[in-house]
């Protein structure tokens, strides 16, 4: 492939190949060849949680084109498929196997989200053979180059994902230093990668696993607990993944007395943070004609509510799938607090709330 | 001015308007409700039937002679499946509910000379939206030619069939240069400085454009150069003299009314849609002549709903049809040859000043085609 690679990527297939793209092409044979594009044929589909009454949990296997360049443990791919109907959905998933090379294998573990079409029609329906259309790997909640002594990682629910990434690739290193695993799950039952977790306790390795249910009497999070498990957690590197709920509780402790978060400190929301803009003013949508009284609620949100149908795709502001333009008005960024008033701005319109009038064109 | 009068259609009374509006707005629910595997099976279709008759058409410049008009016509039929069932409803936005980027509006690019967002705006926007009102809709003429008596007569326009045999041959360049505003420059109401921002778009697309079939692919066939240059350039023209019909019977035909600023102020859906079906005209033919046509041979249906998928024009038109005779309304279309025959007439008409006489009179074969239309 890599001569073929190197020509079809060439420049001068490029002008032949204008206005469409050498891609356009390729598909059309086969929908595994590509030059630039990524895309996947599914190959395993195996279920991970499956209580009955709840949505299932699976771990999907894809063999992508030689055009992926393989990822980092800890980082996200953004997936698109064909759901029945001919609409495509992209939604962003964390990879979950220990890390890939270019055109390798990997794997994305899901929970079937009762409101994600995507994620339910991958677990439920799909079969090995589904092609799916991916972004390259993205993201720097990953592990570094030079991995520290003393890993920490803290997860919620599905959260536990990326720190599963990053961990199989610690025991693939044979990492010698430290690793603390602490999860926090509704029940063993709904415990993802529960045999294998078991299993890497039971084997050693320098894991010291804590799996916490606090449904079933297990403790919820608070900074002593923590401590007893981790003396000097502040000075550890930590990697934080899970249910905002989580997030909140746990980074307050990671803030010295001037209210600054340590640095060691390395933070992944599974699910974006609830909106919490304050209400007030008005928002219009230009486009549509449309104002509406501004609710606190992201721009998103609030434009669905309204009845419009703007295009996204991860709602949690990494994809940039939904960006549009903000006219004039202030926004305030809910994943970094950050606020905004340059007018003709391109915004995220999933993670911007509007403080005051605003005016998107939508 | 072709008044509604003339084309021999009523007005409609507001509350006839509203229940118009309303049955044109129940059509696009149930169609839009409707949409799924069918018209993306068929896009799709249509677009691996293009790929292979570009290939092909490519491919048997190889053979000497006995290639060459096989191969004109594979490239022919590529470009016209390209830029008019493809391109320009994709460009539309009739298939952006798939929410594939591949054939989305804001993504697709289309095998011509233009650069697919400034026609973007010139005809989604501007066009459909303020389609044959004077004054505002730059698709009247096109800034060169007088298509309708209400444009004031210059000696400039003594060229009239000249211009539009010009146009038609170099179709696609001049579909380039329509942002351009050209009249407008001469005029005196637009500055230079306006068009630098689309000068360097549309050298972009022309030099990519050029680039593909007038150098490499006539140099990949080598000592056949001159024959695969000569048979892109063909395959060019035989788009652009097919595009200029069919888009010239879309909205200039007799029969086809157009609309003041002053008519059209805080217009209502409900007359929006009366303009729409009033300012245009359709072709009558084959399953096969729809689609090289893009189904601009439904215009009507077309400016009725530029979103929806051409595909399901045909059965739209049924519905239209029905809704025209309940309404009193024209339902203007008619054989190919015969709308073109109607539009070379007001090409040449309109060539030469109007007298007061021959205006009267000039309104009378607009119903009389309208009679035939109707049939």
């Amino acid at each position: 492939m890599s001569i073929a690679g190197t020509l079809l990527r060439s420049r001068a297939v490029a002008a032949l190949a204008s206005p469409h793209g050498v891609d356009r092409y390729l598909e059309l044979v086969n929908p595994m060849w590509a030059a630039h594009e990524v895309r996947a044929r599914l190959v395993d589909i195996r279920r991970e949680v499956d209580v009955p009454g709840e949505p299932a949990v699976a771990t999907l296997t894809f063999q992508p084109t030689s055009t992926w360049r393989g990822h980092r443990p800890g980082q996200y791919v953004q997936l698109a498929v064909d759901l029945p109907g001919a609409r495509r959905l992209t939604r962003c998933f964390t990879l979950s196997s220990a890390g890939s090379r270019p055109g390798e294998r990997f794997a994305v573990t899901m929970r079937a989200n009762p409101d994600g079409e995507v994620s339910r029609y991958l677990v439920e329906q799909a079969g090995p053979g589904q092609i799916v259309h991916l972004s390259q790997a993205a993201g720097e909640f990953v592990l570094p180059d030079h991995v520290p002594e003393h890993v920490l990682f803290i997860t919620g629910g599905s959260g536990i994902t990326p720190a599963m990434a990053m961990l199989r690739s610690l025991l693939l290193r044979t990492h010698r230093g430290r690793v603390t695993f602490l999860h926090y799950a509704r029940s063993p039952e709904h415990q993802i990668f529960r045999a294998e977790l078991e299993q890497i306790a039971a084997t050693g390795y320098g894991v010291d696993l804590h799996l916490v249910y606090p449904e079933q009497g297990g403790r919820n999070f608070s900074p002593m607990e923590l401590e007893r498990i981790v003396p000097g957690f502040r000075d550890v590197d930590t990697w934080l993944c899970g249910p905002a709920g989580l997030v909140e509780a746990v980074r307050p402790a990671y803030q010295d007395p001037t209210g600054s978060t340590s640095e060691k400190l390395r933070v992944e929301y599974f699910k974006p943070p609830r909106a919490s803009g304050a209400a007030g003013g008005s928002l219009s949508f230009g486009r549509a004609g449309l104002s509406v009284d501004n609710d606190g609620a992201s721009i998103l949100e609030q434009a669905e509510a309204a009845g419009l149908a703007p295009t996204f795709g991860c709602r949690m502001g990494i994809c940039f799938s939904c960006t549009a333009t903000k006219r004039s008005g202030t926004v305030r960024n809910l994943l970094t607090g950050e606020t905004s008033s340059r007018p003709d701005e391109d915004i995220r319109i999933c993670v911007s709330t509007p403080q005051g009038d605003c005016s998107v064109d939508l | 001015m072709t008044t509604v009068e003339k084309t021999g259609n009523r007005r409609l009374s507001p509350e006839e308007l509203e229940r118009f509006g309303a049955e044109m707005d129940a059509i696009r629910q149930r169609i839009v409700a409707d949409l799924g595997e069918e018209d993306a099976a068929y896009l799709r279709g249509i677009v691996a039937k293009q790929r292979g008759f570009e290939i092909a058409g490519r491919a048997l410049f190889y053979l000497p002679v006995v290639g060459w008009l096989p191969a004109v016509t594979c490239l022919s039929i590529s470009k016209i499946l390209d830029n008019m069932e493809i391109g320009h409803n994709v460009m539309h936005g009739q298939y952006d509910w798939m929410g594939d980027p591949d054939l989305n509006s804001r993504m697709y690019e289309w095998d011509n000379v233009c650069p697919s967002d400034q026609w973007k705006y010139s005809h989604n926007y501007i066009h459909h939206t303020f389609t044959n009102i004077h004054g505002l809709d730059r698709d009247i003429g096109y800034g060169i030619l007088r298509m309708d008596e209400d444009q004031p007569w210059h000696p400039y326009y003594l060229g009239n069939p000249l211009y539009a045999f010009l146009l038609m041959v170099f179709f696609e360049w001049g579909v380039a240069l329509h942002d351009l505003e050209v009249e407008n420059l001469v005029a005196g109401r637009r500055t230079l400085a306006e068009n630098r921002p689309l000068h360097r778009g549309i050298l972009r697309k022309v030099k990519r454009q050029a680039l593909k079939d007038y150098l490499l692919f006539p140099l990949l066939t080598g000592p056949l150069f001159p024959l695969t240059l000569a048979g892109n350039a063909t395959a060019n023209l035989v788009r652009n003299i097919w595009a200029f019909n069919i888009i010239f019977c879309g909205h200039f035909p007799a029969g086809v009314a157009s609309f003041t600023e002053e008519e059209c102020a805080d217009e209502t859906s409900g007359h929006w849609y009366y303009r729409q079906l009033l300012g245009s005209a359709n072709i009558t033919g084959s399953r096969l002549f729809h689609i090289l046509s893009g189904n601009l041979s439904h215009q009507i249906e077309h400016h009725l709903f530029p979103d929806l998928p051409a595909r399901r024009y045909p059965e739209i038109a049924l519905e239209v049809r029905e809704i025209c005779e309940r309404y009193g309304l024209a339902y203007n279309t008619g054989r190919l040859s015969a709308q073109l025959f109607s539009v070379a007439r007001k090409i040449c008409r309109y060539a030469l000043p109007g007298r007061r006489g021959a205006q009267a009179g000039a309104a009378a074969p607009d119903r009389v085609a309208d009679g035939t239309v109707a049939a």
